[in-house]
């Protein structure tokens, strides 16, 4: 089994021990079936930990890791991809896929930026409504393919993902919108602050309490997951299974098309490949933060964490001079291992439950 | 004991004969022809539309295998990625010193491996679903050619091996012969064998064909296998009409490959359509792109236009695949009243 | 007022082909433990679904405490107080043991409708004590055992404060103790006011906890008794007091050599410790109640579910069968259980589903002969007399007998030695079934060696030379089919043999 890992992964030693070290603390993650509640927290707390080690022997390679303008830079990334993630689990949930995220983020980073070039008075909240309505637009488009006309959601997700990819292009006319384009309220959108917190960390923030909330203390929040654990079951107990997939993947057009504006505003920059499969990220944070594959479980936690680490590894990668072109392989190579370990653990349940029977 | 003849000779049905989805594909092929040519004068001539298939026709050849993988019910979107490995090995091979048949035969084995990988993966862990192995492997395979080649370009081939996609033999372009053999193959295979029986018999009922003896997990890394093998083969295809190659070759290749399948008749969910059905598709939406490309529409209202095709192909194999349920429901419970 | 809080007076349903209850009664006391018994098939499980609302009867009234209704859905059963308990059905894995009791009626805030965590997992844990469970209600639900499973299922009837509750077969996956403490707490749950139908198999459970029983039989209504004025020998009577009125054309024929033997044969939660032979030309039944592992261990021989413990011998010698090709080259054919999702392509034709089996036989070197194909699959559906006008018609339009006999013809394809067919006349008309007894009993004058997984008593006790019965995963009897009887069956079937736990396979 080990030789087999070595073989698949083609990564240099390092990066590989510290996989395999991650490897016992991931195995608790990706399992996402926690035996109590106790459990997840563990879970969560190892994953923490995991992260301060990581950092610490990341600042003992390269001594630039720990300052100010690093962690800030790093923040600011893994706020955006906290907040998508979030989306992204809500569709793992319901056992679905939304590969067309990255599209969306540039189709609406593109039209606010657009926009915003156009019309240099206009107040930026109102680029980040516009873009979150491109985005729910988005969304709801493909909600309606997945849940009403039943297309798979990789093929509806694959295909509009083209299709919102063609339009940024074709909106943008093949062309950037540069910094300068931009009104400087606009670009403050990342750099300001808010109650002494940097906006996008703190529109994070926000992100969160709101769906915390949401997830944990409504109806409709905790059906989202009843579809995702036992749908048979969810449409005999009466929940509308239609409307609460359709509800997911609106949701993730809406966050999507708000980092959208978020992402062109940090960058200081809207082009045809913004967010190019970035994606595959969000699925590997959420896998990481313990998001099932099988649907039905996540915890917030768990993604905030996750976006972290994820954050961490793409920021950290350059600075122990690991090229940035390592990081596609050591994505899917994420991705792949902490769902295959995820395969492992629920085989030992299954025959755990097997041997209580007893026979 | 009352004996019965039973008809073993399939009858000719006139109309079932008409009502296939494949001559709707005909049909949309012509009208296709026929605005590509109001476009173009110089379109209807056979020699510009032989030299209009290579444009679109190193695509073609992932799309057989990938009909396969989708008949038996799975989905591969790691195909892409697995032309860009294939590809770029072979560059860094040849500019590393190897002779270039060597490197072309390193390529076919590099597609081919990665495609066992793939085969393996899925049957080991049959809880996963094909779409969450294919999607990570899809991201490792790019993710190791990005590794070999960065961000450079790598080529420099030898003149002769231009020829692969750009010469012709007895004046017919070698990619469409090499294509039209491996279609045929490819046919064959799936509608006179004992392959592309039990590939039918697992996308329409895996359990039965368990039950039924079929090795189903052998055919499956068979099948998997083969779409990394044609991976290859369109990456030598591809390369030597570009002249050099880079790790970000060949994208969205898969979306293309999968609409065109779902296009030709097979159903999303698996056990049905047929080659023909695959290559007409093939032909169709190739000319479709190259009609756009004559009136200069760019490559990004091409992307809409093939997502757009995706969605509304396998919106209608949906319902085709209800209507027939249904009708087949009706029928069975007309014949249970009549036994009765 | 009336003296029953349940009556059910002269209900009759009919499904298509079938008549699954026959002018049944049935009257439920208040504050009762009242026992429903029936063999597989006689009408216990569409009698629950009238009186949960998921199916409206054709026929006769229920009276709720005394007054008429008519329930139009679940729901309505739900109002009134209906609550039923399965296995597994409507339970969410991934979530709380206190959202699996409430979910549909969350405790929520007036206005914001925000879910009250606190209050519902207090209320939870309130039934959850009152059960004696040992877990508490933010316990993930898939974590559980299948008897704490049930606990929940019990809290979350009575979160619905329900005044009858259904258990279907509540004890057919526990352990001893387990059944101890289930009966308890069904105990307590009569003690507080509730009644209660409790369906099962096992008579230990009748004795222990019902205070009357009522037995279904064909789906007709055969009686109710109370339980001390009836023994178990009658009890079992009348589950299965009826003439053999059909004739089965099992012929005497003299019974060969070994064929088959199987020893010690286990698989951790499936079955243990199964041993038995079979001849050539004998009949071998194997049955059982739905649950004790029949299938499971035919699917082994075959190779589907290969066995972890114990050998088989073909003629003697010892074999390895780890997948269904190598079962069939070694002679081994089985009719699946499931015919449409694990013995047909029903799109397909006739023809092709004959041959799936056997292509290599119609193929030189994988290319398929195709006339070739079309001929044998046209003798081989001639041959087993299939109602079909082509080998073309899809499989999917035939009857089941019809199906069944497309099946059988497929297995003839092969070169088998052993047959198991898994309960082959299940959902058949009668003239179908009659046909295929008498190709039962061709193959076996011809030499073959058949079992015979039934759960019909009358098939059984007719065409079995020898009759294996098991339970709960063992085997508990051997008959000789001269000095088997329908009550003998039935109790090895139902009785453990044992006081004792039973042993894992380790």
């Amino acid at each position: 089994m080990r030789r087999q890992w070595l073989a698949k992964r083609k990564n240099p030693l390092k990066v590989q021990y510290k996989l395999e070290k991650a490897g016992v603390v991931m195995a608790e993650k990706a399992s996402g079936k926690a035996p109590r509640h106790l459990g997840i927290k563990f879970r969560e707390l190892g994953l923490l930990v995991f992260i301060i080690l990581i950092s610490l022997l990341i600042q003992l390679r390269n001594p630039n890791y720990l300052t100010l303008e690093n962690l800030n830079d790093l923040v600011r990334n893994a706020a955006i991809m906290a907040i998508l993630s979030v989306g992204m689990m809500l569709v793992i949930i319901t056992r679905g896929i939304d590969l067309s995220v990255g599209a969306e983020v540039a189709l609406s980073g593109m039209i606010s930026a657009l926009t915003v070039a156009a019309h240099p008075r206009m107040h930026p909240v109102f680029a980040l409504i516009l873009g979150t309505i491109v985005g729910i637009a988005c969304g709801f488009i493909i909600g309606f393919l997945v849940a009403k006309i039943e297309i798979v959601p990789i093929i509806a997700s694959l295909g509009m993902m083209n299709v919102y990819r063609g339009l940024t292009y074709i909106i943008s006319g093949g062309k950037w919108v540069s910094a300068n384009q931009m009104s400087t309220g606009f670009k403050n959108i990342a750099t300001s602050s808010v109650l002494g917190i940097n906006t996008l960390i703190f529109i994070a923030i926000i992100v969160y309490i709101i769906f915390y909330y949401f997830i944990n203390h409504t109806r409709t929040g905790r059906q989202i997951y009843a579809v995702g654990s036992n749908p048979e079951s969810a449409k005999i107990s009466g929940i509308n299974n239609i409307k609460i997939l359709w509800m997911v993947y609106t949701i993730m057009g809406a966050l999507a098309g708000l980092c959208g504006v978020l992402w062109v505003s940090k960058f200081a920059s809207a082009q045809g490949d913004t967010a190019l499969g970035y994606e595959m990220n969000l699925i590997a944070a959420c896998v990481v933060g313990g998001v099932s594959m099988a649907g039905g479980s996540g915890k917030l936690s768990g993604v905030i964490l996750g976006s972290l680490l994820l954050g961490i590894v793409n920021n950290a990668l350059p600075l122990i001079n690991i090229s940035p072109f390592w990081q596609n392989a050591i994505q899917g190579s994420i991705i792949l291992f902490a769902v295959i370990v995820n395969v492992f653990v629920k085989r030992r349940m299954d025959k755990k439950t097997l041997m209580r029977r007893n026979i | 004991m009352e004996h019965r003849e039973i008809i073993a000779k399939k009858q000719f049905d006139l109309k079932a004969f008409f009502f296939q989805w494949e001559w709707i594909l005909v049909l949309l092929l012509i009208i296709v022809n026929i605005i590509n040519s109001s476009i173009s004068p110089y379109y209807m001539d056979l020699k510009s539309l032989m030299d209009a298939t290579m444009t679109f026709l190193d695509r073609a050849f992932i799309v057989l295998p990938i009909a396969f993988v989708m008949i038996l019910g799975d989905i591969d979107v790691s195909v892409a990625s697995i032309v860009a490995l294939s590809s770029v090995v072979m560059a860094v091979s040849y500019n590393g010193g190897a002779p270039m048949p060597v490197a072309m035969i390193i390529c076919l084995m590099v597609g081919t491996l990665c495609g066992l990988m793939n085969g393996m993966l899925i049957v080991k862990f049959k809880e996963l679903p094909a779409a969450i192995i294919t999607i990570s492997t899809q991201i490792i395979y790019r993710g190791i050619a990005y590794i070999i080649l960065e961000d450079q370009s790598s080529g420099n081939f030898p003149d002769w091996y231009q020829a692969l996609g750009w010469g012709y033999v007895a004046g017919i372009p070698i990619m469409l012969l090499v294509f039209a053999v491996f279609a045929v193959l490819y046919g064959l295979l799936l509608h006179k064998t004992t392959f592309g029986r039990s590939v039918y018999a697992i996308g329409n009922n895996i359990t039965a064909s368990r039950f039924s003896g079929l090795k189903v997990d052998k055919i499956k890394v068979v099948v998997f296998t083969l779409a990394g093998f044609m991976s290859a083969v369109t990456a030598l295809f591809l390369t030597s009409r570009m002249g050099s190659t880079r790790p970000n070759v060949a994208t969205n290749y898969e979306i293309d490959a999968i609409a065109m399948v779902v296009l030709g008749g097979v159903s999303a969910s698996g056990g049905r359509g047929r080659i023909i059905g695959t290559i007409i598709s093939i032909f169709l939406v190739g000319l479709l792109r190259y009609g756009l490309g004559l009136v200069n529409v760019n490559a990004q209202i091409m992307l809409i236009v093939i997502g757009l095709l995706l969605v509304f192909a396998v919106m209608i194999s949906n319902l085709q695949v209800k209507r027939s349920g249904l009708q087949y429901k009706n029928m069975k419970v007309q014949k249970a009243e009549n036994e009765n | 007022m009336s003296d029953y809080i349940l009556e059910v007076r002269s209900v009759s349903k009919t499904f298509p082909g079938v008549k699954a209850l026959d002018n049944v009664n049935f009257n439920l006391k208040p504050g009762e433990i009242h026992a429903l018994m029936g063999e597989n098939g006689a009408g216990k499980s569409t009698f629950i679904k009238i009186i949960t609302g998921v199916h409206p009867q054709d026929a006769g009234e229920l009276f709720f405490d005394g007054q008429k209704v008519e329930l139009k859905g679940p729901r309505d059963a739900q109002k009134l107080g209906i609550a039923a308990i399965y296995q597994n059905v409507t339970c969410y894995p991934d979530l709380s043991v206190g959202e699996n009791i409430f979910i549909g009626h969350e405790k929520v805030q007036k206005g914001t409708k925000r879910i009250l965590w606190g209050e519902m997992h207090a209320a939870a844990n309130e039934l959850l004590q009152e059960l004696g469970a040992n877990f508490d209600s933010r316990t993930i639900m898939g974590t559980l055992s299948v008897a704490q499973q049930q606990i929940v299922e019990i809290a979350k009837a009575l979160s619905t404060n329900a005044k009858i509750i259904i258990m279907d077969e509540p004890t057919a996956a526990l352990t001893k103790r387990e059944t101890e403490e289930l009966y308890r707490i069904t105990e307590q749950l009569r003690d507080s006011g509730v009644s209660i139908i409790f369906i099962s198999h096992k008579l230990e459970d009748i004795y222990k906890l019902a205070s009357r029983v009522t037995v279904l039989r064909d789906s007709k209504y055969i009686g109710t008794w109370d339980v001390d004025k009836i023994s178990k020998e009658e009890l079992i009577v009348a589950m299965v007091g009826r003439e053999i009125t059909e004739l089965f054309p099992k012929k005497d024929i003299e019974i060969g050599d070994e064929l088959l033997r199987v020893e010690g044969l286990g698989k951790i939660g499936f079955f243990a410790d199964v041993s038995f032979t079979l001849h050539k030309g004998e009949i071998l039944g194997l049955t059982g109640l739905v649950g004790a592992g029949r299938s499971e261990v035919c699917q082994s021989i075959f190779g589907i579910l290969p066995y972890e413990q114990g050998d088989l011998y073909i003629e003697g010698e010892k074999v390895m069968v780890t997948n269904p090709k190598r079962a069939m080259e070694l002679g081994i054919g089985y009719l699946p259980e499931d015919r449409q999702k694990q013995g047909l392509i029903l799109q397909w034709g006739i023809g092709r589903n004959i041959t799936l089996a056997t292509l290599d036989k119609y193929s030189n070197k994988g290319w398929l002969k195709e006339e070739l194909e079309a001929e044998i699959a046209k003798t081989l559906s001639e041959k087993v007399n299939v109602k079909a006008n082509s080998i073309f018609d899809p499989a999917g339009c035939l009857s089941g007998g019809n199906q069944q006999k497309v099946i059988v013809a497929k297995l003839l394809s092969t070169d088998l030695k052993i047959i198991i067919l898994d309960e082959p006349t299940k959902g058949v008309d009668v003239g179908a079934k009659s046909a295929i007894h008498e190709m039962m009993s061709e193959l076996v004058c011809q030499g073959y060696g058949i079992i015979m997984v039934s759960s019909e008593m009358p098939e059984v006790l007719g065409m079995s030379d020898r009759i294996v019965v098991m339970r709960e995963g063992r085997v508990t009897a051997v008959l000789d089919r001269k000095s088997a009887t329908q009550e003998l069956i039935l109790e090895a079937a139902m009785v453990s043999k044992t006081e004792e736990p039973v042993k894992s396979a380790v």
